[in-house]
């Protein structure tokens, strides 16, 4: 098979010229590229507020900054990398890209949704990071915004309520469009069952982001109210009762964490059965864990709360629930090992994130488990212990799984090859940062070192210094990636249809595609 | 996609019997409540806006019509939001 | 808006659309319902005592005008089936009056309100206890939220008519109007749970 020769979706000329040919275009792919550039944008704000995190914490007592630009800047490092980037994160990025043509077909459902849902997001973001630049102090609540510290304090806490919330809705949207897409526009003959397993993952993400963000919505509406109604749902003060705002606050942030991991377990059940030259163990089991955790995952959110107080049928029912949540990840894992058993396995960089993805995404899944057996969690709440076991989930999970996807379709998407040498380096570079960075974290947490303090003691230096060094090291293969990348879609060698011989339709198809991807919609047999 | 599906068209009259038996239905909750129960008051008036809401689905926004897909996805939808209620409420009321 | 291919008709893919909208409003006001749960159970005699505060009456009106109006909706539904557009559009305009109507009455019923001084934050409010103050912050906040609904629904019929006129909705392209009725019928459901939880807990 060869590259097709109508135009691709880069060259289509179309009504506008030039950034409008972007920022109005309703083609998938470039609406996929859009959430692509902004959130990497985002992203090197994110990471760069926790550099200076690291920096600070790289010696006891004040470093570079007081104790309230520390909490100022752990709070938007928070609420950036949260709802800015993972949450939005996989989906937005390559579901939007990759959805339609992984299911035959021509684009979303709902084109001009998908293009709202992009403006939704960069307002709501606009908005969030608006509360930098207004008048007064910079939200210093963390990304929680628990009551009642969160109308109490007077910073700047309401853009940042408002931004999350219009972020909620573009969340919202998007996973509409994606199931309604799936249910109406799969190719002839694409049964839900021939269907490959990242769309399986998106619609299991979708449901999740259609029923939980509301909540969180709601929630956050609450606390603009509080703040400017004087009306006192969660205020102790006028008969409010806080904890009831964790609850619903955990409602949809744990959830939340299954909407960031599980496209990326799907992008990881694309990559490893490619590079294994075998067909991905365990199909049916692969989809019914997806589809488990997604609804088991709304029944755990107690286990953030075991020190908040809670009724002991509560801390029971909710750790119970925890450890059954982590049996289908489990299943997951095993089917992901399964594949590998006796496959061909080509080592390549995409293999090689999504191998490591592996190592680190277990890693954070058995730290949670130790998080949630109650008596530990009493000793580990709130440390750096917490702090590791979620950096490794969702940025080892939701990091990996990205790098993983973008060295594996990057040769779709623009239709020219990186440069394999650089990008290898910059994995390594990196993988060794991340876990020179988070693991002194775990120890830390266990010897007692609070998260969220700009300050601690000397006993606790030394790893501290490991983790910050680490840091470093890691954003050094931050930039490796990124320059490697951006250079090859620049000058990079021509790619062809099929550069690592998947066997899903995107790789039938011209490299980059063209404006509605299939020249003609293909059946599947 | 082809659009072969038929629709069914619903008479005004089931509208206006269902119409009726809203309305029958609300004057039979607010009298009942004027009695007083106590604690079961609410209870009853809860499950006769339960029957009302299930008229509402049923018949006016089509589910007894549609496809069994919708039907589902709603009771889904009603389950998933009663557990996380029960749930919450194990913090509260054991 | 590159290309016109995407201007497909799919009635049941939109329909769809509209379900998973309203599974998300539904949610929406879940979250709402656990928060007057447990304040509720929290605070059961204040609840009873400010119930007593609100208007049955008016309240049961405000339930019958909505019921009233679900049903004009749809049956506007059928009568565009029946190919008769001037019907639907007297059904519409019927519902939207309706809507008008709650709206009124929901006015002068928070207007009453406002001037006994129950409203939050107000030293008449802080006289009475916690429970009080979280039985009228809920009771302004869920209607107010529910009154936004009802106004969204009305503009989203208010289209409806016009299309409805301009020949864009007719027999075999009707979807539109029926997510219309979808959402007006959802703003009626969350309607029925909220009047028995203010207004007949007394
Ligand atoms: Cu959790």
């Amino acid at each position: 098979m060869s590259n097709s020769n109508l135009p691709n979706y880069l060259e289509y000329k179309g009504k506008y010229k030039g950034i409008f040919a972007w920022i109005f275009s309703t083609d998938h792919k470039k609406i996929g590229l859009l959430y692509l550039y902004s959130i990497m944008s985002f992203f090197i704000v994110g990471a760069i507020l926790g550099l200076l995190m690291k920096l600070e914490l790289i010696a006891p007592g004040k470093t570079i900054m007081e104790a309230k630009s520390y909490n100022a800047v752990f709070t938007m490092h928070g609420i950036t990398m949260i709802f800015l980037i993972v949450v939005p994160g996989i989906p937005a990025i390559f579901g939007n890209f990759f959805l339609p043509i992984l299911i035959g077909a021509k684009d979303v459902f709902y084109p001009k949704l998908n293009l709202l849902s992009w403006w939704l997001y960069i307002i709501g973001a606009a908005i969030a990071l608006s509360s930098q630049f207004m008048n007064g102090a910079s939200p210093d609540t963390g990304w929680t915004f628990y009551a009642p510290y969160s109308f109490r304090t007077q910073s700047n806490v309401l853009p940042a309520l408002i931004g999350a919330f219009v972020l909620g809705f573009s969340s919202i949207l998007t996973g509409l469009n994606f199931i309604v897409t799936m249910h109406r526009m799969r190719a002839p003959g694409m049964g839900w069952f021939k269907m490959p397993l990242f769309p399986w993952t998106l619609y299991g993400t979708a449901w999740i982001q259609l029923l939980a963000t509301p909540v969180i919505g709601i929630t956050l509406l609450m606390v603009v109210a509080e703040r400017v109604l004087n009306i006192g749902f969660f205020d102790p003060a006028l008969g409010g009762d806080p904890v009831l705002y964790q609850h619903l606050f955990w409602i949809y942030s744990h959830p939340a964490v299954y909407i960031m991991i599980l496209p990326a377990m799907g992008v990881i059940s694309e990559v490893i059965p490619t590079f294994a030259k075998k067909e991905i163990f365990g199909y049916n089991a692969i989809v019914i864990s997806t589809l488990l955790i997604a609804f088991v995952g709304y029944f755990v959110w107690g286990h953030h709360m075991f020190t908040a107080g809670m009724s002991e049928t509560s801390l029971f029912a909710f750790s119970f629930l925890t450890f059954l949540v982590a049996i289908p990840s489990a299943i997951k894992i095993f089917n992901w090992l399964a594949t590998l058993y006796k496959g061909s396995i080509v080592l390549k960089t995409p293999m090689y994130w999504a191998v490591s993805f592996l190592f680190v995404f277990m890693i954070g899944g058995l730290s949670g488990l130790v998080l949630g057996a109650m008596a530990i969690n009493v000793h580990l709440h709130d440390t750096a212990f917490v702090v590791s076991h979620f950096h490794f989930i969702v940025f080892g999970g939701v990091g990996f799984a990205f790098f993983a996807g973008i060295h594996y379709w990057f040769p779709k998407i623009y239709g020219k090859m990186y440069d394999a040498w650089w990008a290898d380096t910059g994995w390594i570079v990196f993988f060794f940062g991340f876990l020179l960075l988070y693991t002194p974290m775990f120890y830390l947490g266990i010897a007692g070192m609070p998260r969220r303090y700009y300050d601690y003691v000397p006993e606790f230096h030394f790893a501290n210094i490991l983790s910050s060094f680490g840091a470093f090291i890691m954003i050094a293969g931050l930039v490796i990636i990124i320059i490697n990348l951006f250079r090859s879609a620049k000058n990079g060698e021509k790619a062809e249809v099929s550069p690592w011989g998947g066997q899903t339709l995107e790789w039938t198809i011209s490299s980059p595609p063209i404006l509605e991807n299939f020249e003609e919609i293909p059946e599947i047999k | 996609m082809e659009n072969s599906e038929e629709h069914k068209i619903v008479s005004f009259k089931t509208y206006l019997i269902i119409l009726v038996s809203l309305i029958c239905f609300t004057l039979l909750s607010v009298f009942v409540t004027k009695i007083d129960l106590g604690n079961i008051s609410i209870i009853v008036a809860l499950s006769i806006a339960a029957i009302k809401s299930l008229l509402v689905f049923s018949v006016f926004m089509h589910l007894y019509y549609d496809k069994k897909m919708y039907s589902i996805m709603v009771a889904g939808v009603i389950l998933l939001m009663t557990l996380v209620l029960i749930i919450t409420f194990l913090d509260y009321g054991f | 808006m590159e290309q016109d291919t995407h201007d497909h008709y799919d009635h049941e893919g939109s329909k769809l659309g509209m379900w998973l909208f309203i599974f998300t409003e539904l949610l929406f006001f879940g979250g709402l319902f656990i928060v007057y749960g447990v304040s509720r159970y929290k605070n059961g005699i204040a609840f009873s005592m400010s119930a007593e505060e609100l208007d049955v009456t008016i309240g049961t009106v405000n339930t019958i005008i909505l019921l009233i109006s679900s049903a004009t909706i749809a049956m506007s539904i059928s009568s565009i089936q029946m190919k008769k557009a001037k019907l639907t559009i007297a059904l519409l305009s019927v519902t939207l009056i309706l809507g008008i109507i709650f709206l009124i009455n929901k006015y002068f019923e928070w207007g009453a309100k406002i001037d006994h001084g129950l409203y939050p934050g107000s030293d008449v409010l802080q006289q009475f206890g916690n429970g009080e103050t979280l039985f009228f912050g809920l009771y302004y906040f869920m209607t107010g939220l529910h009154a936004l609904h009802i106004i969204i629904g009305m503009i989203f019929i208010a289209v409806m008519i016009v299309k409805v006129r301009n020949g864009k909705i007719h027999a075999d392209r009707f979807v539109q109007l029926e997510n219309a009725g979808l959402y007006w019928h959802l703003v009626d459901i969350i309607w029925i749970f909220l009047f028995p939880l203010f207004y007949l807990i007394a």
